[in-house]
């Protein structure tokens, strides 16, 4: 090391949060850095102002004890001030560990414990109830910190100081060592660690990702590049600052480039904020999508005849021009007069009213996205791509470059990005965004992470005729058939699921001569077609074996076999056999997790009878008898005699695609 | 506050006899007793809206034969209704600004030109009304129009504009009639929360005895007009008349 001061230092790279945010503090100190709405208003605060107050919070943090190393927990909405608090704890070479704020106080105990957390800053005092309540089990957790005095008045325990208040000791704690705060952050480099990310951990505790300045900064700049963001957007930040794209997202990129960062109100307040915020750059989860358009559509059912007749035509002529436009295709004029005449009548006006006026650029990624959902919004103009990431890989493995997006595929490596795909067609990558470890796990770790870097994703995939990288299930879940085609179920699933007539769906195939399924009917939707139809019928089991419904389900399979004919290592999974359920599959009845997964073990022992039936090509019906439990906990016996169909497979197409 | 001897009749129907308790600054103070027992007649005697033929009300110090209701507007005593009384084609926020009005001086000249003094005048009441907005949490629903909000919500914005005239005294009459349990305890904690925060003298009547019990200071008892018995939520629970008259057998055993 040679003496360089610390001023020196931080001129020459900005491989650090901090770091950055003195940069963009001296270059762009008036440009606003965070909004909150409080009191029903925007409040703004700029870069210099935010770096005041980071520095003041910092330096009260390390008057209180808090010392290089530490681990800092905040919990809470997303707020300005807690994105602060993790930038100062980074600041003092602390490692901030953001947890679920909707966790409970037991689910807390053990990331708490785990991550050797000393300090916590939490949004109020339903968080620092939570804390108290678990305060006894926690020895290392020395001090909580506030940011809502809200009910805060009785709460005298010397341990627990209101945000502010320490930012006032803070603030004469500057003016008395006023280098300190710039010392601590040039002691900072880029392999320092950045922070902790706790995996939600569906299966076993979860574990906590270490990751590095580099790590985040890097895969910053790398996407910053890749989708040409500017200092210029605008982000709404909504979703839980626990979860590693908030980190990306809404401080990472945030730091890097200079944007703002726009919080919510409270959670409910999200799509009122969104519509005046209207932001340049937005994610979120296919639910999100989902719902937005489900409201759309069921507002236009009670518009007025002119209107939806209106609305009609002019998404008709989007879905065709709308997306060609974005994908800068040939577009003649006459459709591009059009188009721009419903860019008046419609197209504006329901971006605005959904607060997507100004949106460049949307992402979506954690779940397969409907096509007509993606549809819906790519032919309104709105560049909304899919990509592919986990919190290992600090977010980014694959997305999908501009005028190259498909609704079923997650795109291409991104920069940066190498992937492999092993024999069982797993997917592997190495990357600069790769995780440095599982904090306190090096058994996990080297599960995970291989010698040179690799890591395992866990899901299974392949690439389609354009390099874009298809995930179709958990690696462990995919199997053979007897002709060794590989079967993903999930795959199969989904994409029949996409049908609004269709609730769930079950696929098999795993080692059999064909693919065979069971179906569970959407009874609102399907209820909905059968009212249309005058089919009159009692209730879900006697709708559900309805020839006509039969008959209409049979269509949507084919559909899908279509679909799955035009890949080449698919095409051998079509449907041959499905049946109709006799009733739902239900969490009560141990067939849906809670958070609606199939589990599909319990349902192919439940089952066990119907899928050997389908497998068996004689039989034609089967019946059974299945217990259910009712909402009141009450179980009672199903009888039902359940039909089971064929449905046509569909000649394999990949060769006359690729012609 | 205390009333004195207070009787109230309509014409033949003695609705309250001979009543008298008093309540303290800053308690949480809970009238019960079964249907019909004058509870409500209660209220609306202390609030001026009916007048007692006997007895007296002393408030703040002031002895009066009877509260006039704009009076008690002035000094201070707000409450909420058993039936939800909101203007419900207006907005959350206006409707919750509306329990300002008291506060603000201008006249209608001034108001109608909205400039200088009338416009920091309303602005100075509308941050009040936010902060009670964020205090009740209903920042989601400011633009909605009432009449399309869910009955918990609307008790809350009703809540909401009686705290907005910044009473002394809040009158609450059954504020969770017809809620759900998960209502009912957030309504709890936003009375306790008043109570603690602005430091309010609260007055409610209410039903369920959990909640009494949970919440409140002190508690009389009427029945048939008449007052059974006074005094913290422990005596209630074991006070034999009370038993017999309200609380029925269960806690009896």
């Amino acid at each position: 090391m040679k003496e360089t001061t610390a001023t020196e230092k931080l001129s020459q790279v900005l491989d650090t949060i901090p770091k950055l945010l003195l940069d963009h503090a001296k270059k762009r100190a008036d440009r606003p850095a965070n909004r909150l709405k409080d009191l029903g208003i925007w409040q703004t605060w700029t870069w210099s102002e935010v770096a005041d107050e980071v520095r003041n919070l910092a330096c009260g943090l390390s008057k209180i004890g808090f010392q290089r190393g530490d681990k800092l927990a905040v919990i809470g909405d997303n707020r300005p001030r807690l994105y602060w608090s993790m930038v100062a704890a980074q600041a003092l070479g602390g490692i901030p560990v953001p947890l679920y704020q909707d966790s409970v106080a037991e689910e807390m105990v053990y990331v708490l414990e785990n991550a050797d957390v000393k300090y916590a800053v939490v949004q109020n005092q339903e968080q620092t109830d939570k804390l108290l309540e678990i305060k006894d089990r926690l020895p290392n957790l020395k001090h909580i910190c506030y940011e809502e005095p809200r009910g805060m008045r009785d709460y005298t325990q010397d341990f627990i100081h209101y945000y502010k208040d320490i930012q006032k000791t803070g603030r004469d704690y500057h003016n008395e060592n006023p280098d300190y705060f710039l010392q601590e952050i040039g002691k900072g480099q880029g392999s320092d660690i950045s922070i902790f990310l706790y995996t939600s951990g569906t299966t076993g505790k979860p574990k906590g990702v270490v990751l590095t300045s580099d790590n985040l900064i890097i895969t910053a700049r790398n996407s910053i590049e890749f989708d040409n963001l500017t200092s210029e957007e605008e982000v709404l930040a909504y979703l839980p600052m626990a979860w590693v794209g908030d980190n990306i997202f809404s401080l990472a990129q945030a730091y890097v480039i200079g944007f703002c960062v726009n919080c919510p109100e409270n959670p409910e307040t999200v799509m009122t904020d969104l519509k005046e915020i209207g932001p340049t750059y937005y994610f979120a989860p296919p639910a999100i999508y989902e719902t937005v358009l489900t409201k759309v559509m069921i507002r236009m059912e009670d518009a007025s005849k002119i209107k939806r007749s209106m609305f009609k035509y002019f998404m008709d002529l989007a879905k065709s021009v709308g997306i060609r436009i974005l994908d800068g295709k040939p577009v003649s004029f006459k459709e591009r007069i059009l188009y721009s005449i419903g860019q008046f009548l419609v197209y504006g006006p329901l971006k605005n009213n959904l607060g997507l006026s100004r949106t460049r650029l949307a992402y979506t990624a954690g779940e397969a996205i409907g096509p007509e959902i993606f549809e819906f919004f790519r032919s309104l103009g709105i560049n909304i791509k899919q990509l592919y990431g986990q919190t290992e890989a600090s977010v980014f493995i694959c997305a999908q470059p501009d005028g190259q997006v498909k609704a079923d595929t997650v795109g291409t490596a991104y920069p940066g990005v190498e992937l492999r795909l092993a024999d069982n067609n797993e997917v592997f990558y190495r990357s600069p965004g790769v995780f440095h470890s599982y904090y306190k796990n090096p058994e996990s770790t080297a599960e995970t992470k291989d010698a040179e870097g690799w890591v395992a994703t866990g899901d299974a995939g392949f690439f389609d005729e354009d390099g874009h990288l298809k995930i179709i299930d958990r690696a462990k879940d995919v199997g053979r058939m007897s002709d060794g085609t590989m079967f993903a179920p999930k795959y199969i699933e989904n994409k029949l699921k996409f049908f609004p007539f269709i609730k769930e769906a079950v696929a098999f195939g795993d080692e059999k001569e064909f693919t065979t399924a069971f179906i569970c009917i959407d009874i609102e939707a399907v209820g909905n077609w059968a009212e249309r139809k005058n089919l009159a019928y009692s209730g879900y089991t006697d709708l559900s074996a309805r020839a006509e419904v039969y008959d209409l389900l049979q269509e949507c399979v084919e559909t899908v076999n279509a679909d799955l004919a035009r890949d080449e290592k698919l095409s051998g999974s079509q449907i041959k056999r499905f049946l109709l359920l006799h009733k739902e599959l239900d969490a009560d009845d141990g067939e849906l997790t809670r958070t609606r997964k199939v589990r599909r073990r319990i349902v192919a022992e439940k089952y066990a009878v119907l899928i050997s039936a389908l497998d068996d090509p004689q039989q034609t019906h089967c019946e059974i008898d299945s217990q259910m439990t009712f909402e009141d906990g009450r179980t009672g016996m199903v009888h039902a005699d359940l039909q089971i169909r064929e449905s046509a497979l569909a000649e394999s197409q990949v060769h006359t695609l690729a012609a | 506050m205390s009333v004195d001897h207070i009787s109230l009749s309509f014409g033949g129907v003695k609705a309250l006899k001979d009543i008298s308790f008093g309540i303290r600054e800053k308690e949480v103070f809970a009238i019960i007793g079964p249907n019909g027992a004058g509870k409500t007649s209660m209220l609306n005697v202390i609030n001026g809206f009916y007048h007692p033929q006997e007895g007296e009300i002393t408030y703040k110090g002031v002895h009066r034969k009877q509260m006039k209701s704009h009076d008690a507007a002035v000094h201070g005593i707000a409450r909420t209704f058993q039936n939800v009384a909101l203007f419900k084609g207006m907005s959350t926020l206006d409707n919750i600004m509306t329990g300002r009005i008291i506060h603000m001086k201008r006249n209608l000249f001034w108001q109608a030109i909205y400039l200088g003094p009338a416009r920091k005048e309303e602005m100075a009441n509308r941050e009040y009304v936010e902060d009670i907005i964020d205090f009740l949490e209903i920042q989601a629903i400011r633009r909605t129009p009432v009449g399309r909000l869910p009955y918990g919500l609307q008790k809350r914005v009703e809540l909401g504009r009686a705290l907005a005239m910044e009473p002394d005294l809040l009158l609450l009459d059954e504020p969770m009639a017809g809620m759900n349990i998960e209502e009912k305890q957030d309504m709890c904690r936003f009375v306790l929360d008043v109570n603690d925060q602005y430091g309010t003298t609260i007055a409610l009547i209410e039903h369920d005895m959990s909640v009494v019990m949970d919440i409140s200071d002190k508690v009389v008892v009427l029945d048939y007009g008449e007052k059974l018995a006074e005094g913290t939520p422990d005596e209630i629970r074991g006070n034999q008349t009370v038993i017999d008259a309200y609380l029925g057998v269960t806690t009896a055993n």
